[in-house]
């Protein structure tokens, strides 16, 4: 029997993203959904989740959901506060965090990410917001995970422009450029979670509840690969989804 | 009492309190490199809208940021360049005025990622030739611009790149309280407010406060921007809005979300700079005109720190 689909795109994304996370990392947390992924992991499984924000904020337990990565709401009752220069370089650079999460208009087949320019960089067809933090949490977190939906013009074959990497043109490209992050371990979309294999380069790991490979091959720019152990996701279970709704975004702008 | 007792309290020698206005006309030429510090917290609009205001034009307008202030002072014809590293309205999506300039050729620019953005400040507010980092492979970024280099770490032979330093012209630093000398207390989200003041040449200081030097110095942890380097300082209560001051008033989301419709089309953006800057004298009259609707949407509840015991030596 088929389960009925009472749970929208995004709420599946942000309850895939919050499973990947283990307790005590340490999550260079961006705003929108990878914070909801953060908040929710920390309601679960994951209750010892250090949370720290590129505006400068360690240990943040925000009283209600923010709009910018700069919300005073970060700020009352945090662990520490210490400048932008401070969480780049002690923080991130030096190898404390485990968890970033990133986005961007464009990912490639080897999870490389565009959030710079479509077109020519010179004089570009759509200019884009740019890195912000996304070039140093891409190469020196431990664990990357993007969270973005499955669509066609979103997932090309390479991206115009490298904002930050992922396995580059795969092999040992991203070890050759002497990065100490691990680099993209997962691309969570509205269709399934795609994975890094070997060779650097993203395969389907996992298909959520009732979408077929070839759906997601339809809203892929390469020919996609499934890994052999390619599994179906556990639908969002009841108590994720009160979480979300009643507790972390009651007004609904995320989700 | 001791001889050493008497001492402090003489320091008053003078002032540097004047009107932004005054301060604006006194600090900011036209072609300077200006740096309007804050990231999200504390950005001097007030600022802003009195460069507008004044018809100040050639501005190489640099941030991490560039954010509503930016967008604004872009749209008013005050740039012919910007600096940044996220060009985005955050959690909200794009800087469409700084965005249609540079789509359409009209604006320069200059582009980093944060970490280069700051670090070419903490080169800059240190005195040195350039900062390094770590490489982050990604290297497009560093092709289009000349300011990213590489040199040879001498003591592992590794490549490390290097940015050089930013030493703007003017910074204007907003902060909580102030005494009449520049000396600053500053807490919340601190950005890159410190490296900004250190490096720039001159530096104006806007307060949502004034307060005695003996304030200041009953909790000097917190002074992070010292008198020394600053020249003008101003009473500027909400400067910041619709950014936010912590402690004094929050965010206004609702106008980050307004900005994405108000600036869609040069014509509306417009009509919101005649009537919000240019028909304002100043940001008393600003703060009074949002209203009491606002004010109160924006009022927040204190949260007081415990008191730290420095001790009386």
């Amino acid at each position: 029997m088929m389960t009925e689909l009472n749970y929208n795109p995004k709420e599946l994304m942000v309850v895939n993203a919050a499973r990947l996370l283990r307790d005590h990392d340490v999550v260079f947390v961006g705003v929108g959904i990878p914070n909801l992924a953060c908040n929710l992991a920390m309601r679960t499984h994951a209750p010892n989740l250090q949370m720290i924000y590129e505006a400068g904020v360690i240990g943040a337990h925000p009283s209600r959901l923010p709009l910018s990565i700069g919300d005073p709401s970060l700020v009352t009752g945090s662990l520490s506060v210490c400048s932008m220069y401070d969480i780049f370089t002690l923080y991130l650079q030096r190898g404390n965090v485990d968890v970033g999460f990133l986005g961007g208009a464009q990912i490639d087949q080897f999870g490389n990410i565009n959030a710079t320019v479509i077109g020519d960089y010179a004089h570009p067809k759509v200019r884009l917001p740019g890195s912000g933090g996304s070039m140093e949490i891409a190469a020196w977190a431990n664990r990357c995970y993007i969270i973005t939906p499955h669509q066609k013009r979103r997932f090309p074959a390479r991206v115009d422009f490298h904002t930050s990497i992922g396995f580059l043109s795969g092999g040992d490209d991203r070890a050759r450029t002497g990065v100490r992050g691990g680099g993209p371990q997962a691309v969570v979309t509205d269709l399934g979670i795609l994975k890094p294999d070997s060779n650097g380069e993203l395969a389907l790991a996992a298909l959520h509840p009732n979408v077929t490979f070839e759906e997601v091959q339809e809203n892929t720019g390469w020919m996609l690969k499934q890994m052999r152990d390619c599994r179906v996701t556990e639908p969002p279970d009841p108590e994720e989804l009160r979480i979300l709704r009643e507790d972390l975004d009651p007004q609904r702008i995320h989700i | 009492m001791s001889g050493w007792k008497m001492i402090s309290g003489m320091t008053h020698t003078m002032t540097k309190l004047t009107s932004l206005s005054n301060a604006i006309q006194t600090h900011v030429h036209a072609g300077d490199l200006l740096y309007a510090s804050g990231f999200t917290h504390l950005i001097p609009f007030a600022a802003g809208h009195e460069i507008i205001r004044q018809g100040i034009k050639d501005l190489v307008l640099a941030r991490a940021t560039p954010d509503l202030i930016y967008d604004q002072m872009v749209a008013a014809g005050c740039a012919r360049k910007v600096i940044f590293s996220y060009m985005g309205n955050p959690g909200v999506g794009s800087l469409r005025r700084i965005r249609a300039e540079i789509e359409a050729g009209r604006l320069e620019w200059e582009e980093y990622s944060h970490f280069s953005m700051i670090s070419r400040l903490q080169a800059g507010a240190s005195g040195l030739p350039f900062m390094p980092m770590k490489q982050t492979g990604a290297t497009d970024l560093a092709e289009q611009n000349p300011g990213y280099q590489r040199v040879t770490d001498p003591y592992s032979g590794e490549e490390v790149v290097v940015v050089p330093p930013l030493q703007p012209d003017v910074v204007i630093v907003h902060v909580q309280r102030a005494d009449v000398q520049g000396n600053a207390h500053v807490w919340g989200i601190l950005g890159e407010q410190r490296l900004a003041a250190f490096a720039s040449q001159r530096v104006i200081l806007t307060a949502e406060e004034i307060v005695d030097e003996a304030i200041i110095r009953s909790d000097p942890n917190r002074t992070l921007i010292p008198g020394m380097v600053v020249d003008a300082v101003c009473e500027v209560p909400f400067c910041a809005h619709p950014s936010y001051t912590q402690g004094y008033h929050d965010r206004d989301n609702d106008f980050y979300l307004a900005w994405d419709e108000i600036s869609k089309t040069e014509e509306s953006t417009r009509a919101y700079l005649q009537e919000w800057v240019f028909d304002v004298p100043d940001r008393e009259a600003y703060w009074q005109k949002l209203g009491p609707e606002v004010h109160t949407r924006l009022h927040v509840e204190p949260q007081l720190s415990e008191p730290v015991n420095y001790g009386d030596y």
